[in-house]
């Protein structure tokens, strides 16, 4: 078995391509995070300078962190993602469940519903969505954006959960009727650990649109106490002055929470599967 | 075993996991988007709003001045997904395969670093590259001049011909992370004993790929490529941040998302259009309509899936 | 007894709290100027604030790009701000149109203003004003008075003046000799066309001619700047396809180029970044001798909310807005945006001070497009700038633009038709 598996010119080749690939994917981020510890002048200058001590300078991160509570429009960010996150994966999960695992009149109808929110842009209910919100008195709260968040997020979440939720075996789940398990039982106990690896996905690449989304906040909480991390990161882009400085340090700092939660998430995705592949 | 005399159960726990993500969904979404895709249905006169029914489709697609912009977005978009589902997909695909072999070393690290241009916003990328395919600032004619190549710099961004491909790799760039992740999600989840029973057979490495693991492995192809597919003629916010709402040069980067955002909200002087800004809107949805359902009833319901 | 005293003592300090608390009225401004919000946070609300005890002032800018879109969204919903930084011209009238702006024809602040800056931010018949004008900006091109002295090269008053200058820096090959590029597309238009076009079709004698039908964009005054526009392409340096507006400004700042087709909004953000002494020129004239016109633009107006709940203390804002001391506040800490009112204003940078003494050598017009010619569709600025860039990559010849332009504006302007 091992001499099969290691051939020695192919774990080079691998090697060479997942290197080659990741040098393409990092180079940019590379250029943002060394130009945002440089002078104005030494980033346009030489963009691909390494900073040292002629054009060193931490003024972007001076400029953005004097203007503006940033850690408070990172809190914001957290607790709209974090929160956001939660209700598409629990309510999406469960919708998912019944659309894969009972037949009823209307399961297909239900589920081409619930599908039609990923094929239409969510800005252009903008308008509807604002109202509404002032309506109910929820415009400037951060409620307001987890509202939007999850309401967007629920479609895809739905359709690829219900995908991933077909190929958990029948037996496994008939197994747990005949025990006497309730449906809520069978889901939370036996459906929902096996698809973890897909939860982990639909987290993972629902959080960044939420995290990264300049939108929303920007008409629907705008006020200063309920600020965003990427609103407030906005105010250095002006009309005839970017200050670049601040900006791409504003856009280094918003990084870091996101790949934190990344970094949570993936290692979820490993450990759901190697807990739940193995029967 | 239902008992023939009894009525079957009414099926509560159904309701149950149907309901919130269905009231969310249709409040704040549902219910907005379908107001204001109503808005389709009307024109503004004098500001009263007034009932025209399809009168503005027709200028959509009657009027040259509508129906070349819009034909010219159509287009665009269309290229726009095909190297998308060319180089994105294949290369996630690939990537992700990679990725899965169990004895690989440093997986997470590489993991975590080729998943990082997805987590940036639109407009750290937008910067990034326009830095770096920039003539001004020298980074990709040098590179290029240190490899001899020298002579094949352009200022792609800038030129009609270009700019969409080179802004749809660098689309590509920012989102191979995802279908890499689904797929060696669904790498993960292939059961050891298939692979180790294969292997006895002798079909190791490459053909184990395309023999076992791809067929195994179509159903999330499929997700993918429908992903893509509705991702793509949604996309806006990478040209708008690169290129504006104008969508330059001469609007060779205008996609579906861009002429919709310039007619719906307004650009510079051009007032904004609620009326066939949704009249776009609505003939977009019709497309991606179209192509989810010749996804769902051509593809996914003909496709095999295996439980384990 | 101590205790109710000491009671009473609390209401009465808290009645008295809520009393001055409930005086304190905030105005929130909605503005698209994010590159103004320290100089608003540290100078013009403190001198207000000063002045006008019990009212406060909040300055919450968005992105630019994004303001009108959002601004209307707010507006429909009823979630937007007290005061309302107006663009110019027909974004704003129908703003007023529908309801959104506030009539304040009538505030005294109104008074300092003439009618050519009320253009801007009145009805079509200009009975009605809807925003009190804030600033104009005016075209011209700055230059590296530096470089010019290194390559011996003379400020041109001509366009042959223009032309040689610009041939002699590039045979000198240090500098580029303008720094622009096409890749934003509006500043073709915005520091290309409208800032030499005046020359051409003589300023306002020309723009409302051609509001009433009397010139068309087929005649020779409307298509001899595209013909100037297309001898810019040489100009520009490589790559100019590519050039972004910050690139373009970064090079100029950075003393890479030595002429920058320029809006005087350039001043502040150049005094910071150059090391180098500035100099700028107006639009060079056709024929020595002829009268100079300047792009002199109203560009930043501001007014009132219809549906806030402060009207009283929201004029009270606007009609210190009109007043002499914010016209000084304003110019001298953005010098580049020329305060409209009539009021004397005495401006401290030298820069700003040589731009602003062209409107006594120049006759002033705004820009062509701005005025009810951009209602329809196709929009006639965006179509502009497309044309613009067109001419000067060479893609499309000047007759074909003025002609392609035309049959647009044609095709829904009666008075062209």
């Amino acid at each position: 078995m091992a001499t099969a598996r290691s051939n020695r010119l192919n774990t080079y080749a691998a090697h060479g391509a997942l290197i080659l690939y990741t040098l393409i994917a990092l180079f940019p981020v590379f250029v943002i995070v060394i130009n945002s510890f440089k002078t104005r002048k030494a980033i346009f200058r030489e963009p691909l300078a390494m900073p040292n001590a002629d054009n060193f300078s931490l003024i972007g991160y001076e400029t953005v962190l004097k203007q503006g509570d940033f850690f408070l429009y990172f809190q914001n960010s957290m607790i709209v993602t974090v929160g956001s996150l939660s209700l598409i994966l629990v309510f999406g999960a469960m919708a998912a469940f019944a659309l894969a695992e009972y037949r009823f009149k209307g399961n297909t109808l239900m589920g081409l519903y619930l599908a039609l929110g990923i094929m239409i842009p969510i800005r252009i209910g903008t308008v509807a969505i604002l109202e509404m919100m002032v309506q109910t008195g929820l415009v400037n709260t951060l409620w307001a954006l987890i509202l939007v968040y999850t309401a967007q997020g629920l479609p895809l979440a739905v359709f690829i959960l219900s995908e991933f939720m077909r190929q958990v075996s029948d037996d496994l789940k008939n197994a747990g009727r005949i025990d006497g398990l309730s449906e809520y039982r069978i889901f939370f106990r036996l459906v929902l650990p096996l698809v973890r690896p897909a939860m982990a996905t639909v987290a993972v690449f629902n959080m960044i649109p939420i995290w990264n989304d300049l939108w929303f906040p920007l008409i629907l909480a705008p006020a200063e106490e309920v600020k965003t991390l990427t609103l407030g990161s906005q105010v250095f882009i002006g009309q005839f002055v970017t200050d670049w400085n601040a900006v791409l340090s504003a856009l280094s700092l918003a990084i870091l929470p996101v790949m934190a939660l990344y970094v949570i998430f993936s290692r979820q995705l490993i450990r759901g599967i190697t807990s739940g592949a193995v029967k | 075993m239902s008992n023939p005399e009894n009525k079957p159960k009414f099926r509560w726990h159904i309701v149950v996991f149907l309901a919130p993500a269905v009231l969310v969904y249709t409040a704040v979404m549902i219910y907005p988007l379908f107001n204001t895709l109503r808005l389709s249905l009307f024109t503004e006169v004098d500001q009263e709003r007034m009932f025209v029914g399809l009168q503005n489709f027709r200028t959509l697609f009657g009027q040259s001045v509508w129906s070349d912009q819009f034909w010219n977005a159509l287009g665009n978009n269309l290229w726009f997904f095909v190297v998308h589902m060319l180089v994105q997909n294949p290369i996630g695909i690939a990537l992700a395969a990679i990725l899965s072999h169990p004895k690989l070393r440093f997986a997470s690290f590489y993991r975590s670093a080729i998943f990082i241009p997805t987590i940036l916003s639109f407009v750290i990328v937008g910067f990034a590259w326009k830095l770096i395919l920039s003539p001004i600032w020298g980074i990709a004619p040098d590179m290029l001049d240190a490899i001899g190549l020298k002579s094949l710099y352009a200022p792609w961004l800038g030129k009609e011909a270009y700019a969409l491909t080179a802004l749809s790799l660098v689309s590509v760039w920012q989102f191979v992370g995802i279908p890499m992740m689904l797929i060696y999600a669904a790498l993960l989840s292939i059961p050891d004993e298939i692979l180790e029973a294969a292997e006895v057979e002798g079909i190791t490495g490459l053909a184990a790929f395309w023999k076992i693991k791809l067929p195994l492995i179509l159903p999330s192809i499929g997700i993918i490529s429908i992903l893509t597919f509705v991702a793509n003629f949604n996309a806006f916010d990478l040209i708008y941040a690169a290129q504006g709402a104008l969508a330059g040069p001469d609007y060779s980067t205008d996609i579906l998302g861009t002429f919709m955002y310039r007619t719906f909200f307004g650009f510079q002087l051009q007032l904004g259009d609620p009326h066939m800004g949704s009249t776009i809107a609505s003939a977009m949805f019709a497309i991606i309509l179209v192509g989810v359902c010749i996804y769902l009833f051509g593809i996914q319901s003909r496709m095999r899936r295996y439980q384990f | 007894m101590t205790n109710s005293k000491f009671i009473g003592a609390m209401l009465a300090t808290t009645l008295l709290a809520g009393a001055a608390a409930a005086e304190d009225v905030t105005l929130t401004i909605e503005s698209w100027r994010n590159d103004d919000l320290a100089i608003w946070q540290d100078e013009i609300i403190p001198a207000f604030e000063a002045a006008n005890p019990g009212i406060k002032l909040k300055f919450t800018p968005s992105a630019p790009a994004e303001y009108n879109a959002v601004l209307n969204s707010k507006l429909d919903a009823g979630s937007a701000g007290d005061i309302i930084t107006c663009r110019p011209f027909d974004a704003s009238l129908a703003l007023f149109e529908a309801g959104h702006l506030a009539d304040i024809s009538g505030i005294e602040g109104m008074a300092n203003f003439s009618a050519v800056a009320k253009s801007g931010w009145s009805t079509d018949d200009a009975s009605t004003q809807f925003c009190v004008p804030m600033a104009s900006v005016i075209h011209g091109f700055i230059y590296n008075k530096d470089a010019f002295v290194e390559v011996g090269v003379e400020v041109p008053k001509t366009e042959a003046e223009f032309f040689a200058a610009l041939d002699k820096i590039k045979e000198d090959g240090n500098y580029t000799p303008m720094a622009m590029g096409t890749n934003d597309q509006w500043e073709a238009a915005t520091m290309g066309y409208n800032n030499i076009g005046p020359n051409y079709w003589k300023g306002e004698e020309g723009r409302l001619a051609l509001l009433s039908g009397d010139q068309k964009l087929t005649d020779e005054a409307w298509v001899s700047p595209y013909r100037q526009l297309a001898k810019w392409g040489a100009y520009l340096g490589d790559g100019y396809e590519a050039q972004t507006y910050p690139d373009s400004q970064n090079i100029f700042t950075l003393g890479r180029a030595a002429v920058y087709p320029a809006g005087s909004w350039e001043i502040s953000g150049f005094n910071a970044l150059v090391d180098f002494e500035m100099g700028a020129f107006y639009p060079p004239v056709q024929n020595a001798g002829d009268t100079c016109y300047i792009s002199d633009h109203t560009d930043i107006g501001i007014g009132m909310n219809a549906a806030t709940p402060n009207k009283e203390a929201a004029e009270t804002f606007l009609n210190w807005v009109g007043s002499s001391e914010f016209a000084t506040i304003f110019a001298n800490s953005l010098p580049g945006f020329f305060p409209l009112s009539s009021a004397e204003v005495t401006l401290e940078d030298p820069l700003a001070q040589e731009i602003i003494s062209w409107r006594g050598e120049c006759e002033s017009t705004i820009r062509s497009t701005y005025q009810v010619l951009s209602r329809g569709t196709p929009n006639l600025e965006n179509d502009t700038w497309n044309a613009s860039v067109a001419v000067i990559k060479g893609e499309e010849s000047p007759e074909d633009a003025g002609k392609r332009l035309q049959d647009g504006l044609a095709s829904w302007y009666k008075p062209q038709m």
